[in-house]
Order: structure tokens, then sequence, then C-alpha cells
């Protein structure tokens, strides 16, 4: 048995847009686990990034972080650190006003927000783009940034929506190891939407596959390669290994 | 490449047709004034007046038109809600409206029981300088939605959803991350609908009347000195209205530009 706590726990989670929806939902995801969300485009990975965040009203359902359940909270009660696919920094600040903007506004000390800024750079390899803006940095430098912006809150938990999907192959595949050393120095729990199985074979502890709004299958990575749940989990492998 | 050639020269051949046909006319403006229209202008306390009230009234109407606009082409970007078609075509109806219209519309507006109300709780429009400002702000708001709405819809919505994730309530995000994003936008929609209320003339006079040193604007001192004959006066008046229009607009874009740096 698996002696972590559970961080988040989805229950029955409905959610509508137009003709597309999220259909009973139900996820656990351990303290400290690298999960992967898996699947085609538009099979609703990002819409559940965006529920699990508080950017869009459920329909039903309960999405516990720990004890608290977190369903009727906007998105700045919930601690939750959130990387979208293209990054969205803020073009008018500064690297360093990026990074720090959670700090700010959560009105830390001046000399405290320098500190923990000084020390994310660090971590990340950007120190010296500090002052510069995002419209020079390259895609790669721009993800860091964006990394670094999530990860100063010290949110309980990370979402990557499909961090890497602008980069080139070697860029991707030096991310994938970026993130693997964050979650090892910071612990934080990440939950990472991508659908290429390099990605996956490099970060999953544990995978939850996507279809047609619903997570038809859930576990670790080598139990879905070997005993997918139905054809589409089977049919996604076999084609992304040809 | 001799085909390049010629398509590129034609860009320019029509890129140059317009500002030379403007030009133009200017230049023929100029050459029909003399020193003694431009001493008579400077020296006139009417057109001074309607100087000083055209200036003062299109900036505050500016103002009220950014504080109305602004939100509202936030909301017609960002929120999805029924009716919104409706509210989208209807924000339009100034822009292409004849502008007299919208003065008769106004005085009609203030015979009904409504108006009449407002009118005698304290706030009268009719035939005064605050109709005016009333004119203005309701054409150039138009303005203003319609440059900072296609602003808004060009910013990339993601960064509100992160700023949110990162502590920002929803009036958090837009000050902090929107207006900043959207700020040359914003100021292209004060510049554009300054312009306008700075040269509104049909509901104004049809609003307010022309009344010397209470509601003269210098739209109409143009048309009140034409209707005399007095032509060289009032193309002084037209290049004095050209040039605080093109400074205001240099101004406006310096301080832009420097700030967006």
């Amino acid at each position: 048995m698996n002696d972590k706590r559970i961080l988040l726990k989805v229950q029955g989670l409905n959610f509508e847009i137009g003709s597309f929806s999220l259909k009973d939902i139900n996820l656990s995801v351990n303290s400290g686990d690298y999960m992967v969300l898996l699947g085609k485009n538009g099979a609703g990975k990002t819409l559940f990034l965006d529920c699990l965040c508080g950017l869009r009203k459920l329909k039903s359902g309960e999405i516990f972080i720990g004890d608290r359940d977190v369903a009727g909270l906007p998105p700045r009660e919930r601690n939750i650190g959130y990387v979208p696919q293209d990054y969205a920094l803020f073009p008018k600040m500064k690297v360093k006003q990026n990074i720090s903007f959670g700090l700010e506004i959560r009105k830390i000390n001046k000399e405290v927000i320098r500190e923990k800024v000084g020390r994310m750079a660090d971590l990340l390899g950007i120190s010296k783009l500090l002052e510069n803006y995002p419209k020079g940095l390259s895609g790669g430098e721009k993800q860091k940034v964006a990394l670094g912006r999530a990860l100063i809150i010290e949110p309980g938990m990370l979402l990557l929506d499909e961090p890497v999907s602008a980069l080139d192959e070697p860029t991707k595949m030096k991310c994938c190891q970026e993130f693997l050393k964050i979650q090892k120095e910071t612990g934080v729990t990440i939950l990472h939407v991508c659908h290429n199985i390099d990605e996956v074979l490099m970060v999953a502890q544990r995978v939850c596959f996507f279809d047609n709004g619903k997570i038809v299958q859930s576990g670790p990575l080598n139990e879905l390669i070997k005993k997918p749940a139905n054809e589409v989990v089977a049919g996604f492998f076999k084609k992304e290994k040809c | 490449m001799k085909k390049d050639k010629l398509f590129s020269t034609a860009i320019y051949g029509f890129m140059f047709f317009y500002p030379i046909v403007v030009l133009s006319l200017i230049i023929a403006d100029i050459s029909y004034v003399n020193m003694a229209a431009i001493r008579e202008v400077f020296h006139s306390q009417e057109i001074m007046y309607a100087l000083k009230l055209s200036v003062i009234s299109s900036t505050i109407s500016i103002f009220f038109a950014l504080v109305f606009g602004v939100p509202c082409a936030y909301a017609l970007s960002r929120y999805k809600f029924s009716g919104k078609a409706i509210v989208d075509t209807i924000v339009d109806i100034p822009v292409f409206l004849p502008y007299v219209v919208i003065g008769l519309s106004l005085l009609i507006f203030f015979q009904t029981p409504v108006g009449r109300f407002i009118e005698k709780s304290g706030l009268a429009f009719v035939y005064t300088s605050k109709g005016i400002v009333l004119c203005q702000t309701i054409v150039a708001c138009a303005y203003v939605i319609r440059t900072v709405r296609s602003t808004f819809d060009t910013i990339d919505y993601r960064a509100e959803d992160v700023a949110k994730t990162l502590g920002c309530s929803d009036a958090g995000a837009f000050f902090k991350i929107t207006i900043p994003n959207a700020r040359n936008g914003i100021i292209a929609g004060g510049v554009l609908g300054w312009a306008v209320s700075f040269g509104l003339f049909g509901p104004v006079v049809v609003f307010c009347g022309i009344t010397r040193f209470k509601t003269e604007v210098l739209p109409s001192t143009i048309f009140l000195e034409v209707s005399v004959g007095r032509l060289e006066v009032a193309l002084t008046v037209s290049l004095l209205m050209i040039t605080i229009a093109l400074a205001s607009l240099v101004l406006f874009k310096k301080f832009g530009n420097e700030k967006s740096k």
C-alpha cells in the first residue's frame, strides 16, 4: 500500500461548455506524485486543469486539496501554481517582476521577495534574465520564467498545461528533466498535461487518460501500456510507439 | 522580379495618394488665409472662448467615454451572456448613425418624462455646455468601445487567469494585468474619441444651439463664419483645429510609446 497522503481528490466532477462536457470525473493524486494527464487534443485535459484552478464554474462535484473542499473557492484561495500552454507571461513586466508577482500580491516584505526571487532564479538558471522583458526570451527561457512565477508562491500543487509543446525536441527533453529536478527539490505535486509518449515516459509516475471528457483509465504508466482499459488507450500507445 | 517591383510601386502609389489629397486640401486652406484673419481670430474673445470650450468639453467627454467605454469593451470581449450580439450592435449605432440624429434624439429624449425629470433635478443639458459634453461623450464612447474591445480581443486572457491563480481577485487581474497590457489600445481609443469629440458639430448644434460665450464650440464658429461669408476667418479656425488635433495626436503617441517601452 502507498503510505503517501492523498493531496488531491476529485469526486463526481461535472462541467459543461457548449456541446462538450467533463463527465463524472473521479481522481486521487498523492502528495509528491508526478501525474501525467494524457489524451488526444480536445479530450478535456485543459478544461479539467481550469476546473481545478477555479477558472471554470463546475456543474457539480467536489475538489478536495488536503482536507479542504475548494470547489466553491476562487482561484486565489486554492494555492495552486499554474503554467498555461503558451506560458502567458506578463509582457509589460520584467522577468523579476513576473516571478515576484504572486508575492507582491501577498504584500510580502520587499527584502524577502528579492531573496526568494534570487533563489528561484538560481534554481531555474535564469539569474541573468531577471532584468529582461519576456519579449526577447526564447521558448525555453519563457517556460522557466512561467515555472518560477508559479513555484514562488509555494503552491500545494503545480499544474503544467502542455508546458513543452512549443519547444524543439532537445529542449523538450531538457525541460522534462528540469521538471523532475524541481519536483525532487521542492517536493511539489505535479499534474502535467501532454499528448506525447516521450514526455510521458520521461516524467510520469502515474498516468490519467482522458477521452471525450471522461477519465477512461488511471494508474501507473506500465499498467496503461500493458493492460489498456479500452481500444482508445491501447490505440494511443500503439500509435505513439510506431 | 519585374512583377514584384510593379506591385510594390502600385502599393506605394496607393499609400501616397490619400495623404497627398489631404495635404493638398490643407495647403489650399493655408493659401487662402491671411495675416489679418489670423490676427482677428486670436483677438476675438468669442473665438477664444469657443476654443477653450472645445478643448475642455472634449477632454471631459473623453474622460467619461473612457470610464464607461473601457469596462463595456472588456465585458463585450471577455464575458459570455445572452443578448451579447444585440448589445454589441447597439454600442455601434452612434458610429453608423448620422451624428445629427443623435442631437435630435437627445432633444426628443429630454422631452420625455424621464428627460424632464433629469432636467428639473438640476442637471440641465438642453442648450447648455453640459449638453455639449453629453453629445460628445455619446459619440466618443462608441469609438472608445470599438477600439479598446479589439485590443482586449487580441490580449491573451490566460495572463489574467494566471494572475488569479497567483492571488489576484477578478478586479485585481483587470487593473494589474489587463489594463497595462491594453494601454496602447486604450490610448488609441482615447485619442480617436477626443478627436471626434473636438470636431463634433451636428448634434451639438441641434441639441445645444450656437450661443456665443455659452455653447459655441470651434466647429460651430466655422459654420457661423462661413454663413456670414467670412471664409478667411473660417479657414483660420479650421487650421487652428487641425493644428491642435495634430499636436495632441503627436503628444499622445509620444507619451503612449514612451510608457509602453
